[in-house]
């Protein structure tokens, strides 16, 4: 018999009061029991709408009954089947808009946390078993893989257990991409990531930080003469977006990438003991209102702001970020400004920003992207004193790749041009996937991407 | 990755030269690049103007001017050792081909990176006139280098100290005052020189690139933090630089930016991490 209990257990976590003063992880996980009690609430259904929801179809019913059987790690490696990093997936997928969002239990109760179980077992995993690494016969075959995020990495991951000798570039000093310069520690715990890289690195493959590629090596160098069968690009969308409004330029206001780069890559939050410091002041205003904004957001009331506004031109119900994100920021004193667009930013002499103009918004008819279109109410500005703004307004794909590679297609947008099902460009032997194709989306779909292309190109090097 | 210094050599009290062996940078460097360097775990990320390479030895060189933390622990770190990080080459190089007769400024430190653009106008075959100018005559730099590859040498103190007392504006306009016609001036300094050139040489309509070196982390176009108005337009110096239209360029904000972090640039010298005493070594033990 199923466990009928209506709502998911709760998460452990620690109390935002606590949480919102230091940067260990917010949630710390299910105990052995909470995770059995959890799964007995999967219906086990024979059609299995979860696995439909999920980008890189993990066998998601299977996996939930060993759990519930107290079989940890045969449902570690069910996981690991389609899925090569389920701690991180664990904490960083929207299930709210996938797997869950299709549960049975979900129609008139709340969904199986497939999620949080994903996460028990993956750190049930890591506590508790050596990871035995075997080194595959090589198969004389080179391919270049060019960013190690979440694509890259799975990529690299899937070649080189087909004997592939695989090389990652990486423009960063440390590798895994957004993983690590823009998710918060208090998040994606940053040695989780360490421990998926240091694994890759002992299956052999070659992860060279401070490459630039586009600057310190190009694509066609890599393909003519040094000697790549193929090159896989999941650079990702690093180029942020500003939003062209006057006072941009005054101290105190950031892109998204600078100040979570500053806080996370550099270790920002440990300044004066790490050299690269943050500065926050008193009021934050972040402008956007998806998961980068929460993490932007929940950073600066972490680093001592008193009031920290996320500011969003929609309502709330049209919030991008995930669900539980959302909710943590809420819950950690982030105060939202919901339908309020900012007109400019007013500084002082010495060039600082201390004042946002924002007007206030009406949702309209629906547009392209089928969300009602904000309109504004005209008359409605109000001024609002700040002193940081953190733009996080979105980011599209950074141009060094695209200028200096001949013949590989790119849109209107600046996104590398490829085949959805295996990642092909308009370029021989080059593939690509992840945000630098599809534009800032989530880890889950770049390591889809990576996942399709890396068949592909093994199909394509072994035919 | 380890970037081992192959020669160190101070110049003047305040700066010092670095040869990096960085083999892929010194292939592909060209005048007017630059790279990004990290000391160590704790280091900050910082981008220095690459002042020479040589692609058959593999090296890359760079100026340095102990101005802050990064700086003062850089001159700690000895011949032999290595730098963590160094990643390039990175921006834009410095379109110098077609030019037949150039003036090159460098003020202070910026003559360190003005030397490259000074080589390369040299070898295309160019008429290169440097003007360079240090507060006295103990800091002045790379006077032979700079003899080697210009047509004319002008080196100005600001206390007269060497004998030719004056800015490198006023050398410049007695340049031009005396009939020496110039296709373009390329300014390379601290931010009030540069402007003050570029207000001279708008008077005479002579087109001026100047090098722009604000604060920025990757120095890929990622981070957004070297943004600077250039014609009204908000420009990444790493990616779309660091070389602009120096009369397009709104110094007034630029100065101001170059302030942000100032306060936290003090604290840090004197409470950061201390390295005195410590190698690379160790740090990696401890990341």
């Amino acid at each position: 018999m199923p466990n009928m209990r209506s709502d998911k257990n709760p998460m452990p976590e620690q109390c935002p009061n606590v949480r919102n003063k230091n940067f260990l992880e917010v949630t710390t996980g299910y105990t052995e029991e909470m995770a059995v009690d959890e799964a007995k609430r999967c219906l086990n259904c024979k059609t299995r709408p979860c696995m439909q929801g999920c980008p890189v179809s993990v066998k998601i019913p299977e996996f939930i009954a060993y759990i519930a059987e107290g079989e940890f790690e045969k449902a570690y490696q069910k996981i690991k089947e389609t899925n090569a990093l389920p701690a991180v997936c664990g904490r960083v997928c929207p299930q709210e808009k996938q797997c869950e969002s299709k549960c049975v239990r979900g129609i008139k109760q709340e969904s199986v946390g497939i999620g949080r179980l994903e996460r028990f077992v993956a750190d049930w995993h890591m506590k508790n078993v050596e990871d035995k690494i075997e080194v595959p016969e090589p198969n004389g075959k080179k391919v270049a893989v060019v960013g190690s995020g979440p694509s890259g990495l799975t990529v690299a991951g899937d070649l080189a257990k087909r004997g592939y000798k695989v090389t990652v570039f990486e423009a960063f000093h440390t590798a895994g991409g957004v993983l690590m310069y823009g998710i918060p520690e208090f998040r994606l715990p940053k040695d989780i990531v360490q421990k998926e890289i240091d694994n890759l690195r002992a299956m052999g493959v070659d992860i060279q930080t401070d490459v630039i590629i586009g600057k310190t090596i190009m694509v066609d160098e890599l393909l003519d003469e040094m000697g790549y069968d193929a090159v896989y690009i999941g650079s990702g969308a690093g180029l942020p977006s500003f939003m062209g409004l006057e006072g941009e330029s005054l101290n105190g206001v950031y892109s998204a990438n600078e100040f979570l780069t500053r806080i996370n890559l550099m270790k920002g939050y440990k300044f004066p003991e790490y050299d690269t410091p943050v500065y926050v002041g008193k009021n934050v205003a972040v402008l956007g209102g998806g998961n980068v904004a929460m993490d932007a957001a929940r950073s600066a009331k972490r680093l001592g702001a008193e009031n920290v506004y996320i500011v969003y031109r929609r309502g709330k119900e049209e919030l991008p970020a995930r669900a539980e994100e959302v909710h943590h920021a809420e819950e950690e004193g982030i105060i939202f400004k919901l339908l309020q667009n900012p007109t400019k930013f007013i500084g002082n002499e010495d060039g600082w920003v201390t004042q946002m103009e924002v007007i206030h918004m009406e949702l309209g008819e629906p547009d392209a992207s089928g969300r009602r279109r904000p309109v504004p109410v005209e008359g409605s500005e109000e001024v609002l004193d700040i002193d940081t703004v953190v733009v996080a307004i979105g980011q599209t794909p950074n141009p060094l790749i695209r200028k200096t590679t001949k013949g590989l297609d790119t849109n209107s947008h600046g996104c590398i041009i490829a085949d959805e099902e295996t990642g092909k460009t308009s370029k021989e032997h080059v593939y690509a996937g992840g945000d630098v194709v599809t534009g800032a989306a989530t880890v889950i779909l770049a390591m889809g991407a990576g996942k399709a292309a890396a068949e592909a190109i093994d199909k394509e090097l072994n035919a | 990755m380890a970037y081992k210094i192959v020669k160190k050599k101070v110049l003047n009290p305040q700066i010092f030269l670095m040869e990096v062996e960085a083999p892929l940078i010194a292939k592909k460097a060209e005048p007017g690049q630059f790279i990004i360097l990290r000391i160590d775990e704790y280091g900050e990320r910082v981008p220095f103007t690459i002042a020479d390479f040589d692609r058959e030895k593999g090296t890359v060189t760079i100026i340095v001017q102990i101005v802050g933390k990064t700086t003062k622990d850089l001159a700690e770190v000895e011949e032999g050792a290595a730098l963590l990080d160094f990643a390039g080459p990175l921006g834009m190089p410095t379109p110098l081909e077609g030019l037949k007769k150039v003036a090159v400024i460098g003020g202070g430190l910026g003559t360190a990176i003005a030397y490259p653009q000074a080589k390369k106008l040299h070898s295309l075959g160019a008429d290169v006139t440097v003007i360079t100018g240090f507060r006295n005559k103990d800091l002045i730099i790379l006077e032979d280098e700079l003899k080697a590859v210009s047509n004319k040498l002008i080196v100005a103190t600001d206390d007269g100290s060497n004998g030719n007392q004056g800015f490198v504006t006023d050398m410049l306009k007695k340049e031009i005052e005396s009939g020496e016609r110039y296709d373009e001036v390329i300014a390379i300094g601290p931010l009030v020189m540069m402007k003050f050139v570029c207000k001279l040489t708008e008077q005479y309509d002579i087109p001026t690139t100047v090098s722009m070196n604000p604060v920025m982390i990757d120095g890929t176009g990622m981070c957004g933090g070297c943004r600077v108005t250039v014609g009204g337009e908000t420009k990444f110096a790493c990616v779309d630089g660091p070389d602009f239209d120096g009369h397009k360029i709104d110094w007034d904000s630029a100065m101001k930016r170059g302030r942000m972090f100032a306060d936290y640039e003090k604290r840090s010298c004197e409470e950061g991490h201390c390295r005195i005493g410590r190698t690379n070594k160790e740090d990696q033990k401890y990341a």
